[in-house]
């Protein structure tokens, strides 16, 4: 019962990461309805930024969290100026490759930069832990904190989109751009706000990823990417609440394949599962199902 | 309506005789000593991207539909193709002969698994089939990664998981992650080229044919084609299998120029890449395809002088190539000329 609990619970922290890079994707796809492929990029950035904050600046670890924020923050808004804004027109698979190119670029740059040895990213939690159960239930802080961390940023996400002036226009924008242009919002600046806030999340997801699997790569962040932009398709592409869902259902998935049936194949049935849900509920678990009209 | 099937064809022709002029260039040049070995090591590599990228324009290009697991297929046809050679290795002593049988037996498995794999995927659409197939491309390679093939006197033996193989002498053939550590190149540039030619060949028709123009139809308006009796299902399926066999065929082609083949090369960075390979080349233009193909996998070759670079380099000049093709100043400009150029005619 205690390892069941205890995957369980290493499953929905795995999964509140999953959630927290998801959160990024969606976002952009519901807005520019792209598929971002260098979001995963960017989480790889953030972990760098705030690897070497931390272990060669010896700044303390909050400094490296906020100093991580801020460069990945920039980087969006300028990969998006860069690369994106001048293909607003364009069809979305040119966007696409577009993604793809920033994706190579980065990693790219990266193993110039930083060469491709990993770097063994500290603890940023210290070593204290929690002991439940007379000491049988051992949860790390780094845990608890990463779980903190998805419920802190889902409930803030949901406010922002809900109650400020930016996040009405959000909505407005990823309902009908058109429309919302001529209410006067400015689609443009939307956009890259989206991208600002996304890439901000996948700093904080690269910082969580790397506390929780320290070591560090020029492709960290590919397949946790690729496993969090699945996770937001399984709980419903453009829909917050079915990010965090898809997100945590996809970690508890992962983590219970592993244990129970076999570590190889923990991949694949993740991808089965997603592969399951989708026949069954094309748009996802959340999705909204639209209507063709002709 | 003459004049644009006349063009059509016209296009075709031209597409075959590049074709073979590249290929007898290429192989005067490479028997006269004026290529480098490692460019010529590139040739049949080269050929079974080429095949990749027409393949997949036929999903993405003529039939619409966005595939991120192509690669999946390549692998299937692959290992499939490699068992082949490797078990037929005494029973057909003809190289050329075991290298063709091998890639029909990977054309076969990859169109078994394009049958699996479309009939549930292909009821979904856009980005979630996108989706999908990129599933269905990692599951593909953890299936692959656990797989064991041996064979002895008695025949093939297959083990998943574990290597649980019993046999009496015989060899590995397949070793889990380790893939296939020992596998004979008989892959020949001819051979390629002769993939090629077929490829093209079964495309082209197709495109021409009945079906091919109703799987066009789907592309630009399924609900109307939809009104008029075509058969959805039937036509995307059609075209996604024809795309899977060919891309085991190339698979096969590729695995069997290397040495060792594992099943992390053909992950979703590969499927991304022959992407790369159609779009830059034009949806649905089969020699922009090829020259996609072949310049993009020569390209990282040629770089090589700046090293450290030279992915970098690329995904600059992607980016770039991107933003220059999507710009609606240099758009403008090029329709202007090639208008003058027509109004010339």
């Amino acid at each position: 019962m205690l390892t069941f609990l205890n995957h369980f619970i290493n499953g929905i922290s795995l999964g509140s990461i999953y959630a927290i890079i998801a959160l990024g994707y969606t976002m952009v796809y519901g807005i520019a309805k792209m598929l971002n492929f260098a979001h995963g990029d960017v989480i790889m950035v953030g972990a760098y930024v705030c690897f070497f904050a931390v272990s060669t600046y010896n700044l303390p670890p909050i400094v490296g969290v906020l100093l991580a924020i801020v460069i990945c923050t920039l980087l969006g808004v300028i990969i998006e100026g860069l690369a994106y804004k001048p293909l607003r027109q364009a069809t979305s698979l040119a966007v696409l490759i577009t993604a793809i190119g920033v994706s190579y670029f980065l990693q790219n740059a990266a193993q110039l930069l930083w060469t491709s040895n990993p770097k063994i990213f500290p603890n940023m939690f210290g070593g204290a832990s929690i002991k439940l159960f007379g000491g049988e239930l051992i949860i790390p802080v780094g845990t608890l904190v990463t779980i903190a961390a998805c419920i802190v940023i889902m409930i803030g996400l949901t406010l922002f989109t809900n109650m400020t002036k930016m996040g009405k226009a959000m909505r407005a924008c990823s309902e009908d751009k058109g429309a919302a242009q001529l209410m006067g919002i400015n689609v443009n600046r939307t956009i890259s706000v989206t991208f600002a806030i996304g890439a901000a999340l996948a700093a904080i997801a690269g910082v969580l990823l790397c506390s929780a699997y320290p070591s560090l790569v020029p492709t960290t962040g590919s397949m946790p990417g690729i496993k969090a932009f699945t996770a937001a398709v399984f709980g419903g592409i453009g829909s917050i609440p079915g990010a965090l869902l898809g997100g945590i259902l996809l970690g508890i998935i992962e983590i219970f394949a592993g244990a129970y049936i076999s570590t190889q194949l923990s991949n694949a049935i993740v991808f089965l599962v997603l592969i399951l849900v989708l026949l069954i509920k094309p748009t996802g678990l959340l999705g909204k199902q639209i209507r063709e009209k002709v | 309506m003459k004049k644009l099937n006349f063009k059509s064809s016209l296009d075709n022709w031209l597409t075959y005789a590049g074709v073979i002029i590249a290929f007898v260039v290429l192989q005067l040049l490479a028997s006269a000593g004026g290529m480098s070995s490692a460019l010529k090591g590139q040739l049949v590599p080269v050929c079974a991207y080429i095949v990749m990228a027409l393949s997949l324009n036929l999903t993405v290009g003529v039939l619409g539909e966005l595939s991120l697991g192509h690669a999946g297929f390549m692998s299937v046809g692959a290992f499939s193709g490699a068992v082949t050679a490797a078990a037929l290795a005494s029973a057909v002593p003809s190289a050329g002969l075991r290298l063709m049988i091998a890639m029909i037996v990977g054309a076969v498995f990859a169109a078994l698994a394009g049958v699996l794999i479309g009939v549930p995927v292909l009821r979904l659409n856009g980005d979630y089939l996108a989706i999908v197939t990129l599933a269905f491309g990692e599951i593909i390679k953890s299936i692959v990664t656990n797989l064991y093939i041996g064979v002895d006197a008695n025949g093939l033996h297959i083990s998943f998981l574990k290597n649980t193989l019993q046999m009496e002498g015989g060899k590995m053939i397949m070793n889990g992650p380790m893939g296939v550590p020992a596998n004979t190149k008989i892959a020949t540039f001819l051979a390629g080229f002769i993939l090629i030619m077929i490829t093209l060949v079964i495309i082209f028709n197709l495109v021409k044919s009945r079906s091919g123009r109703a799987i066009m139809a789907l592309r630009d308006n399924r609900i109307a084609a939809e009104s008029v009796g075509i058969n959805v299902t039937k036509y995307k399926l059609m075209a996604f299998v024809i795309s899977a066999a060919l891309a085991g065929a190339a698979g096969s082609l590729f695995g069997l120029s290397q040495n060792t083949i594992v099943a992390t090369k053909f992950d979703f960075n590969t499927s991304i890449l022959v992407l790369v390979f159609v779009v830059l080349g034009g949806l649905g233009r089969m020699w922009g395809s090829i020259i996609a193909a072949a310049a993009l996998t020569i390209l990282p070759e040629l770089l090589r002088e700046f090293s450290e670079y030279r992915m970098l380099i690329y995904a600059i000049v992607l980016i770039l190539v991107m933003l220059a093709t999507n710009n609606p100043t240099i758009k403008g400009f090029f329709a202007k000329i090639f208008k003058r150029k027509g109004a010339e005619e």
